[in-house]
């Protein structure tokens, strides 16, 4: 916390904000919730004595021990079903899994088991579980640790998947995503860890699943998550520039996604382009889009659009694997041809 | 052997043959839908390994566990019911046979992917370790599931932090319809953990007695703190793998084989001549479980069917696009 004297010749004012990275505010949030929960522990890959590969649980295995602080042996799917067993008896595990691309080999922990318990046991029981794992495009890591996974754990009835991309929401999601009484999935994004944005520990929290204007705009809504946030607030610079207003929507949550704050700016704007960096196929783009066609077909001037991922495996080479994802001029052609009124040939 | 006890061996074995021949008749009838999986000839295995549980130690199953959840007390109209998909069921109607739930009794399911007992029980075992409770989890899985990645990653885990676990192998000989000389390299599943550092006994698991003296002795064991332990039932089931399977694949002289090894009867025959039990005892036993098992069908044929599909899909209900509600 730092104090400023804004107001020469009075009081201080304190200003609560202060600069922190993505890391930072997760680690506080896990550090906070580990003070004030004895029920809440971590375990994962390399956690414990390393710090976590993304310094998110730095400190927390010398201050809590390592039945709090678990270091795991690379055994994905039972580490995390290890998590599902203790959160049926009163814990509240928090799994990292190293990458999401990992995540693949504990999917019949989080969609056979985590996501069903509850259901399957006519309500007895209740998985508290949170599984953070980051992933998306970071830099030349090839195809097989590039991936997103939203269009697996999207799909999945008993699972909450969030998609945290600043440091307030970090701090924020991964604590009341502790909180929270069903298993959550927290996306987090590789390329986000070392942002760095201000941060108020003691603002009132946005809740888990709602969606924040980061841009007001009145000619276009802009939705985005993770990474394509600051994309699409570029792109929305530049239009700017051209006379148009773009809002941009981050949606901070997939699952369960905040469709009346995108019908509310839809209502408005008229107009809406998903950008999203998972491939387009089938991805979570389609389901907003789609949603958003059902919901507020009236309000739209012309059907919602995507910008998002190639559908091809992230490439290696690194103007391909640029070339793989949406950038901000992406976002502003596909805008502009979105704006411009239909001719009937 | 305690008279008690032998009786009470006498009630839970009988009862689970009883109850596994009506729910096989419901099936016929229609009255129970899915995959059904039946135990007889397996009975000493759970009645002798659950009988020597205290009130505390928890239990996690795999799909073939009625009778599992019968011997830990869950009454038998919760079990029929739920096969039954009735409101009154164990599991409310959502479950199923392969997913009993009880949570007063620390029943905490019936898992139908094989190999997902594992993680589940050292999860459990990993929070009592946490907290030093001194309560012991049951691990049942079957041959099969020896060969899932999750065996071996759970017993390294259970080994490395000493967890209370009791892995229990109820080796039946077959996955499904594959024999286990054909699928196991090593068809001895109780020396699988050798190279945990976790120690490993076989025990015959048509023995009611031997499985209890067993299971006791491993229990002793893991309770005191000395980590996991591997019990291999060796045992075998009577009928197919589910009902949509006739056991084509088994010579019909090796069930018979096997089946002159009954459990139920080779007890209730070493009871009678041990004296704990006579004809009288029997009879009363027998009618007992007949008239529990008639009343659980009665019961769980006039039971409500549940009427909320949407109920319980999440802990916390919320109105957002994609919720429950």
């Amino acid at each position: 916390m730092r104090t400023r004297h804004a107001n020469l010749g009075h009081e201080p004012v304190t200003v609560r904000a202060r600069e922190l990275k993505v890391w930072e505010a997760l680690n506080l949030a896990l550090d906070e919730a580990m003070a004030t929960d004895e029920a809440v522990f971590i375990l994962g890959e390399d956690v414990g004595l390393y710090g976590g590969s993304y310094r998110v649980t730095q400190g927390l295995y010398a201050k809590y021990g390592e039945w709090r602080v678990r270091d795991t042996p690379i055994s994905e799917n039972s580490f995390t079903g290890l998590g599902v067993g203790a959160a049926l008896v009163g814990g509240r595990p928090v799994v990292e899994i190293m990458t999401v691309n990992f995540a693949l080999l504990a999917l019949d922990a989080i969609i056979n088991m985590a996501a069903k318990l509850r259901y399957m046991s006519g309500g007895q029981f209740t998985v508290p579980l949170v599984v953070r794992m980051p992933g998306g495009v970071a830099k030349q890591l090839a195809a097989q640790h590039s991936q997103r996974l939203e269009h697996t754990l999207l799909n999945v009835p008993g699972l909450r998947v969030v998609v945290p991309g600043t440091p307030q929401d970090s701090y924020w999601q991964l604590k009341q995503s502790i909180d929270c009484d069903d298993p959550v999935i927290v996306l987090e994004h590789e390329l986000l860890y070392n942002e760095t944005g201000l941060f108020d520990a003691e603002a009132e929290p946005l809740p888990l699943h709602s969606a924040a204007v980061r841009r007001e705009g009145r000619d276009l809504t802009l939705i985005a998550w993770h990474r394509m946030v600051p994309v699409a607030l570029q792109a929305a610079e530049t239009l700017a520039a051209e006379g148009i207003e773009a809002e941009v929507i981050d949606l901070r949550s997939l699952r369960p996604l905040d469709l009346p704050a995108l019908v509310a700016s839809v209502n408005k704007t008229h107009h809406a382009l998903v950008v999203e960096e998972d491939c387009r196929f089938a991805g979570a783009g389609a389901e907003i889009a789609a949603s958003l066609h059902e919901a507020a077909f009236g309000a739209l001037d012309a059907p919602v659009e995507r910008v998002a991922g190639l559908d091809v495996p992230t490439p290696y080479n690194g103007l391909l694997e640029q070339a793989s994802i949406p950038d901000a001029a992406a976002v502003v052609g596909t805008a502009l041809r979105l704006l411009t009124p239909r001719v009937e040939e | 052997m305690q008279r008690e006890l032998a009786r009470q061996f006498l009630h839970d074995m009988i009862l689970a043959r009883e109850f596994e021949q009506a729910a096989a008749d419901q099936y016929q009838a229609g009255n129970i839908a899915g995959f059904l999986h039946l135990y007889p000839g397996e009975e000493a295995v759970a009645v002798g390994s659950l009988r020597a549980a205290d009130a505390g130690d928890y239990v996690v199953s795999t799909y073939r566990e009625h009778v599992h959840a019968l011997v830990r007390g869950v009454p038998a109209r919760a079990v029929m019911a739920e096969l039954f998909g009735k409101a009154t069921g164990c599991s409310g109607g959502y479950g199923g046979s392969m997913h009993l739930f009880d949570r007063e009794r620390r029943f905490l399911g019936g898992y139908a992917i094989v190999g997902e007992t594992f993680p589940v029980a050292i999860g459990v075992a990993y929070w009592l370790r946490m907290n030093n409770r001194n309560d012991v989890v049951y691990c049942f899985f079957g041959d099969g599931a020896a060969n899932q990645g999750t065996f071996h990653e759970s017993l390294n885990m259970a080994a490395l932090w000493k967890l209370p676990v009791l892995f229990l192998c109820e080796n039946n000989h077959y996955q499904i319809g594959t024999e286990i000389h054909r699928h196991t390299a090593v068809p001895e599943i109780w020396r699988h953990t050798t190279p945990y550092g976790i120690p490993g006994k076989r025990v015959d698991g048509m023995d009611v007695e031997a499985v209890y003296a067993a299971t006791r002795e491993v229990l002793e064991f893991v309770r005191a703190g000395n980590g996991p332990m591997l019990l291999e039932c060796d045992t075998y089931r009577y009928r197919g793998h589910s009902m949509a399977d006739s056991g084509a694949y088994r010579s019909t002289l090796e069930v018979q084989e096997l089946m002159a090894r009954d459990p139920v009867k080779s007890f209730r025959q070493r009871a009678l001549e041990q004296g704990w039990v006579n004809e009288e005892d029997l009879t009363d036993i027998e009618n007992a479980a007949q008239r529990s098992v008639e009343d659980a069908v009665r019961f769980a044929a006039e039971s409500p069917e549940p009427d909320d599909v949407r109920k319980d899909v999440y802990a916390e209900p919320f109105h957002l696009y994609g919720g429950s509600r």
